[in-house]
């Protein structure tokens, strides 16, 4: 990516530590999240704590802004020792956390966000907030409406207002999760320009990410979790040092020692994005067509406009997009759960317009919805259950109207083993199991019973590298049987590893199409902007 | 004939107990529907605000019967309604507790206790309060049919300090709301209430004073009820004013100034039975019958504007669910 | 793979909200101390310490209750009080199993009693007993289920709270049920207010050897109809599912409008069936200022049964006792009858109070209903 900019530490010759996380600790009922961890983040530097969804890397930055509390360890600031007792106390202490999703309140103002718990007077000093608004944009080099409501600003925009906010309280700290995952590449452009301005004034930065390519590109110094663990850190002088690739496999066999061969070939764990065109031919029917679709948005949302798209049958489609730009809304038009103000979807020539979910069902659509938990399963019912909540009165599970306990749990084994379900049984309720195996779950229910296109929303968002792997493995399996995948992802590296073509979704729109190839990602990236996105 | 009745529809007498019969029953609604619009602002969801009503006119009838002064009565009723409200505070905020579970709750348990203080206190005695003292603004308290000086019921111009003082309240609140930290908190509270703690604000606080204010309030409107517009205490004085006043909160969309002119409107519909009692007016009905469909009004008319408006009825974005800090 | 592994495995960190909760174990027996008596232990203590503060003797009180609700002959009046409040009860879990909240129980429950109390003495002359019992069984049921729609509606349509527009309904439908007895249905032979009597024969029948009407039979298949219905036909599985999320309920392909309107007919049907069974079995007339106010006392008690049709009985049988015998304390202790009321709402905050511990305790299985706003959205990824 960027060239990475030198460190203020450098140029000092030597750095202070800002903050000293020492043998933290923190279990929870049934897993240690955190075991005895050590890391220390000095000012003007960048640096990059890396781990799959569940190496332990939330708790650790929950304990640090003052989230939860550690069972054991020190923390100290400047060299004193300190607890930090409350998310408010750690904002005193100079600590600024900037949320993987956005801690701001969509229907205030951008002013009123910034004012929001800087009691000082009864009042509301707008003024006063205004001036300092534009004081601190000048420092970063950003420019934010302070009039504009905050939920209609775009996801990016919303990301700078929440570190201009973490300044405002005077933040020495900032600790940013996962910041690239509702950008466009744009938009990580632009924010490593922040980051770099943001070192220049000497606060230490820590950028959370999942994906080696950004942690090894954006960071000066990286440390590495796994499994609750620090299994190790890159120093700065190595990380300039040593060629890509090498720093690719030690890293890989740092998080994975048993099995770093399978990890590498995980697009997140990649030293660059890399593209893969599967190799199959499609078969010549369209599948899914959309034709001049366009829904209406509901409070919040964009909704979606005039879009139109041919998928071939057997083709992995992907819909590239940072979110909120209408993917929801499309997704559940396809699958039947929202009404269509204007256009056609057909499914292998029929139309859909007129058929509600469950019809659309039996023809073979298939919908994996993002919210999982809310959603795609009811966590009060068994795994079970869960599987065959689609078919519902349907023989041979119901037999007239009754219920047929014996089918649906031979039914519930034979998918548990397919799919490599961990749950104590096919009776444990849905919402004791683990994200990756309520994601399971959720596959197993929509790629039994003969599915013929399957539309995903985030497939892997979430989950860690082995189910992440497991998961991809099942939409090429699937695509070499000839189902139809329309796979919508805010995970530009996903797609890319994944489909043969990837539309480009923008502000409802679908702003153009690309074939997968060396030169996808470019296109996509000016497509995504050019559509007005940050 | 037509002339004769439009006469009478129309006569001062007539309108002048139409307007005063309004703000005799808007006022409580006005108290009532202000304290819940600002709990639903914050994102608590008061269904018990019947109950809190209703000891709240107990103990500001009491109050004002033994203390000789309606402000006693008003200021026992605040206080009572508060403290019923404390039961939603501890359940709902701190604990988290299904609010509307805990609502009707509340209302069954107030209505049972005042079944039992009626019963045990007034049921043989039935104290009554002599008429409230009315603040006739000079000058405008002169006007025909609205100013109501002189007036057994008043007017518009002539009513007891305490409405003027709500009216007050309702502009100070509206300001508070746009131009405070604490509105700001809890407008926070109710939209988004993750980022007010992540802004280093309590959540619970900011809630439990929004809770606590509803109850006041809403012991306020009861209070108003028994001293001024009924004069005494009854266990069925309250009789659904407190889910109308919901209602209207819910209507008002967030403004302040919107639950009183909404509260005035069905106060109007809750007095057309004097009105047209005074008009001589029954449509040919018997008069108990028309009482009944008068009485049926209010009711029919908040679910005719449910169903017009209630669709865009603003409500906050986090109403009803209970925070817990980490739940994002 | 050792226990700990595995367990391990299944559970990544959970969100720092949850950090407090610790498992409890308790078992089947615990579970069911917790959540299905203690609160109504709690509520008798707290009476009793109310009974206490106004200077009547909690245990004569007590004491008073079993005599006037069971000893005797009383627990026949116990068991025939059962009848309306078992089906009320029924109804109301048909429809919180759908996480509606139908609060306007009353208002259905007079309309129909009304309808069948003016209706029937017409009627019933010219039809035979049996077939007359029917008909007006399925009038009021009729009558119950109508005076649901518009909530139903509103809410399928719109997405209108439905605890505001059936509080609305009842208090509409209170006042309706007086002008009609007051007018069209009035007894023309009396100043009463209230509609003509049925004659005695064309009442429901009593158990023989005892005074129990017939109403009570009506009741007992009601629950076992209900409960088979719930948990073991997909009627009952959809309805589960609505309401654990209306959106999981869309997503899996349920017709979440006519579920929702399905299920508010069926409970007011049941509403109405209870009106009948109290008009024909007890009175043969109906006042017009009578207003048991049944809808709200069974409330707790669908609760406390975990929503079970079945489980419901015994509570129902309780409440009745208190109830009835509630009357007989009262007049003793010179206090008023509603005093019940206070027992059931206090019963009611200690059930909430016990879920909130279930919860905690991540004992699992909570029956409350879902508030309409409620939209969690819980961050999905960890990392």
């Amino acid at each position: 990516m960027t060239s990475r900019s030198p460190t203020t530490a450098d140029a000092a010759g030597g750095a202070k530590p800002a903050v000293e996380l020492i043998e933290i600790t923190k279990a929870f009922p049934g897993v240690l999240a955190n075991d005895r961890i050590s890391l220390t983040v000095r000012r003007g530097e960048v640096h990059c704590l890396l781990g799959e969804n569940g190496a332990g890397k939330s708790t650790l930055m929950n304990i640090l802004s003052g989230m939860i509390r550690p069972d054991a360890g020190e923390i100290r600031l400047d060299g004193r020792a300190v607890e930090i007792n409350s998310p408010k106390h750690a904002i005193e202490l100079g600590i600024g956390m900037v949320y993987q999703h956005a801690s701001l309140v969509p229907q205030l103002t951008v002013l009123e966000n910034l004012m929001l718990g800087e009691a000082e007077g009864i009042r509301l000093n707008a003024g006063a907030a205004r001036d300092r608004l534009q004081d601190l944009e000048g420092s970063i080099g950003l420019d934010v409406d302070p009039g504009a409501t905050t939920g209609t600003l775009a996801l990016g925009q919303q990301q700078q207002l929440e570190i201009i906010k973490a300044l405002w309280r005077g933040s020495k700290v900032l600790i940013l999760d996962e910041p690239t995952s509702m950008l466009t590449p744009q938009g990580v452009a632009e924010l490593e320009q922040i980051i770099v301005r943001l070192k220049s004034q000497g606060l230490g930065v820590i950028f959370i990410t999942h994906k080696l390519h950004e942690a090894v590109s954006m960071g000066d110094r990286v440390s590495i979790l796994s499994q609750g663990r620090l299994v190790g850190v890159i120093e700065p002088a190595e990380l300039r040092s040593t060629t890509h690739e090498v720093l690719q496999e030690r890293i890989i066999a740092l998080m994975f020692p048993s099995q770093a061969r399978q990890a590498a070939e995980v697009a997140e764990l990649t030293d660059e994005v890399e593209w893969h065109l599967p190799k199959r031919t499609l078969g010549g029917e369209p599948a899914l067509e959309v034709e001049s679709v366009s829904v209406k948005p509901g409070p919040g949302e964009i909704g979606v406009r005039d879009v139109s798209l041919d998928v071939w049958k057997g083709e992995i489609m992907g819909i590239a997009g940072v979110d909120g730009n209408g993917q929801r809304e499309l997704a559940e038009a396809i699958a039947g759960q929202r009404p269509i103000a204007a256009g056609d979807i057909r499914l292998f020539g029929h139309s859909l317009v007129r058929l509600k979910v469950a019809q659309r069902e039996k023809l073979g659509l298939r919908y994996v919805t993002d919210d999982r938990l809310q959603e795609g399963t009811v966590g009060s019912l068994s795994v079970a259950m869960n599987i065959v909540l689609k078919q519902i009165g349907k023989p041979p599970y119901w037999h007239r109207g009754r219920i047929r306990y014996s089918a649906i749990l031979g039914k519930a084994r034979e998918l548990i083993a397919r799919f490599e379900i961990r749950t104590p049984g096919p009776e444990t309720r849905v919402g004791a199991l683990s994200g990756g195996n309520v994601q399971k779950v959720v596959l197993a229910r929509e790629l039994s019973f003969d599915p013929k296109v399957v539309v995903y929303s985030k497939p892997t968002y979430g989950l860690d590298v082995r189910t992440t792997r497991s998961v991809r493995q099942t939409i090429r399996e699937q695509a070499q049987q000839g189902v139809t995948s329309v796979v919508i992802s805010t995970d530009l590296d996903e797609l890319l590893d994944l489909c043969d073509r990837i539309a480009v979704l923008s502000r409802g729109r679908i702003v153009g199409v690309v074939e997968n190839g060396p030169t996808a990602q470019q296109h996509v990236g000016e497509l995504m902007v050019g559509g007005k996105a940050a | 004939m037509t002339a004769f009745l439009a006469a009478s529809i129309f006569s001062e007498p007539a309108l002048t107990a139409l307007v005063a019969g309004a703000i005799l029953a808007g006022a409580p609604l006005m108290f009532a529907s202000l304290g819940e619009l600002v709990s639903q602002r914050a994102g608590v969801l008061n269904i018990g605000l019947e109950g809190m009503m209703l000891i709240g006119a107990y103990a500001g009838f009491v109050a004002a019967y033994h203390g000789g002064n309606q402000w006693f009565g008003f200021g026992a009723g605040a206080l009572a309604g508060a403290g019923v409200s404390l039961i939603m505070v501890f359940f709902c905020v701190r604990l988290g507790l299904d609010q509307i579970v805990v609502g009707i709750a509340i209302t069954l348990t107030c209505e049972g206790a005042a079944a039992l203080i009626f019963d045990a206190e007034f049921a043989e005695s039935r104290p009554t309060l002599g008429a409230t003292d009315r603040l006739a603004v000079p000058g405008l308290s002169e006007i025909p049919v609205v100013g109501g000086k002189g007036q057994s019921n008043g007017s518009i111009f002539t009513q007891p300090l305490v409405v003027y003082l709500g009216l007050g309240l309702a502009v100070l609140v509206a300001w508070m709301l746009r131009r405070t930290h604490m509105g700001l908190n809890v407008r926070a509270a109710g939209d988004a209430p993750a980022a007010l703690d992540a802004a280093g604000v309590s959540v619970f606080a900011t809630r439990s004073w929004a809770v606590l204010f509803a109850g006041a309030m809403a012991g306020i409107g009861g209070a108003f009820l028994s001293i001024v517009s009924a004069g005494l205490f009854q266990d069925t004085l309250v009789g659904g004013r407190g889910f109308i006043a919901i209602v209207l909160a819910m209507l008002a969309r967030g403004r302040p100034l919107w639950a009183v002119l909404g509260s005035m409107l069905f106060g109007i519909s809750l007095s057309i039975a004097d009105w047209a009692q005074v008009a001589n007016l029954h449509f040919g009905l018997p008069s108990s019958t028309f009482t009944d469909v008068v009485f049926m009004l209010p009711f029919v008319l908040v679910l005719v504007v449910l169903f017009v408006f209630g669709r865009r009825a603003y409500l906050p974005a986090a109403l009803a669910l209970p925070y817990e800090r980490g739940s994002r | 793979m050792t226990e700990t592994t595995a367990a391990a495995e299944l559970r990544e960190p959970p969100h720092p909200g949850e950090a407090a909760r610790r498992p409890l174990r308790l078992g089947r027996v615990g579970d069911f101390l917790l959540r299905s008596i203690l609160p109504l232990v709690l509520a008798v203590v707290t009476g009793a310490i109310v009974l206490a503060a106004i200077g009547v003797d909690p245990i004569d009180y007590y004491k008073d209750i079993y005599s006037g609700g069971i000893e005797l002959s009383a627990w026949q009046d116990s068991v025939m009080r059962m009848a309306p409040l078992l089906l009320m009860a029924v109804g109301l879990i048909v429809v919180f199993r759908a996480g509606i909240w139908n609060l306007g129980m009353d208002g259905q429950f007079l309309l129909a009693g009304a309808v069948v109390a003016g209706l029937g003495p017409w009627i019933e002359p010219h039809v035979p007993n049996a077939l007359n019992l029917v008909l007006m069984f399925l009038v009021a049921g009729a009558v119950g289920a109508a005076w649901t729609i518009p909530p139903a509606l509103l809410k399928a349509r719109y997405g209108l709270n439905e605890i505001i527009t059936t509080l609305m309904m009842t208090f509409i439908g209170i006042d309706l049920a007086q002008i009609l007895v007051k007018g069209p249905f009035q007894d023309p032979t009396t100043a009463t207010p209230q509609t003509r009597s049925f004659d005695f024969t064309a009442l429901l029948p009593s158990i023989p050897g005892t005074r129990i009407h017939g109403g009570i039979l009506v009741a007992l298949a009601s629950a076992v109809v209900v409960w088979f219905l719930m948990s073991r036909t997909s009627f009952g599985l959809r309805l589960q599912v609505l309401g654990a999320s209306a959106r999981s309920a869309r997503h899996m392909g349920l017709d979440v409008p006519r579920l929702i309107v399905v299920s508010f007919l069926v409970s007011g049907m049941f509403v109405g069936f209870a009106a009948a069974a109290e008009i024909l079995g007890i009175w043969g007339y109906q006042r017009a200022d009578w207003n048991p106010a049944f809808g709200l006392w069974v409330v707790p008690l669908v609760f406390l049964a975990r929503l079970n049709a079945l489980v419901v009985i015994p509570y129902v049988f309780l409440l009745s006792v208190v109830s009835i015998g509630g009357d007989y304390a009262a007049q003793n202790a010179g206090l008023t009858p509603r005093f019940t009321l206070l027992l059931v709402g206090l019963t009611l905050l200690f059930m909430a109070l016990t879920e909130w511990v279930a919860g905690r305790a991540e004992l699992g299985g909570s029956y409350l209903p879902r508030t309409s706003f409620r939209r969690r959205r819980r961050s999905e990824g960890s990392s």
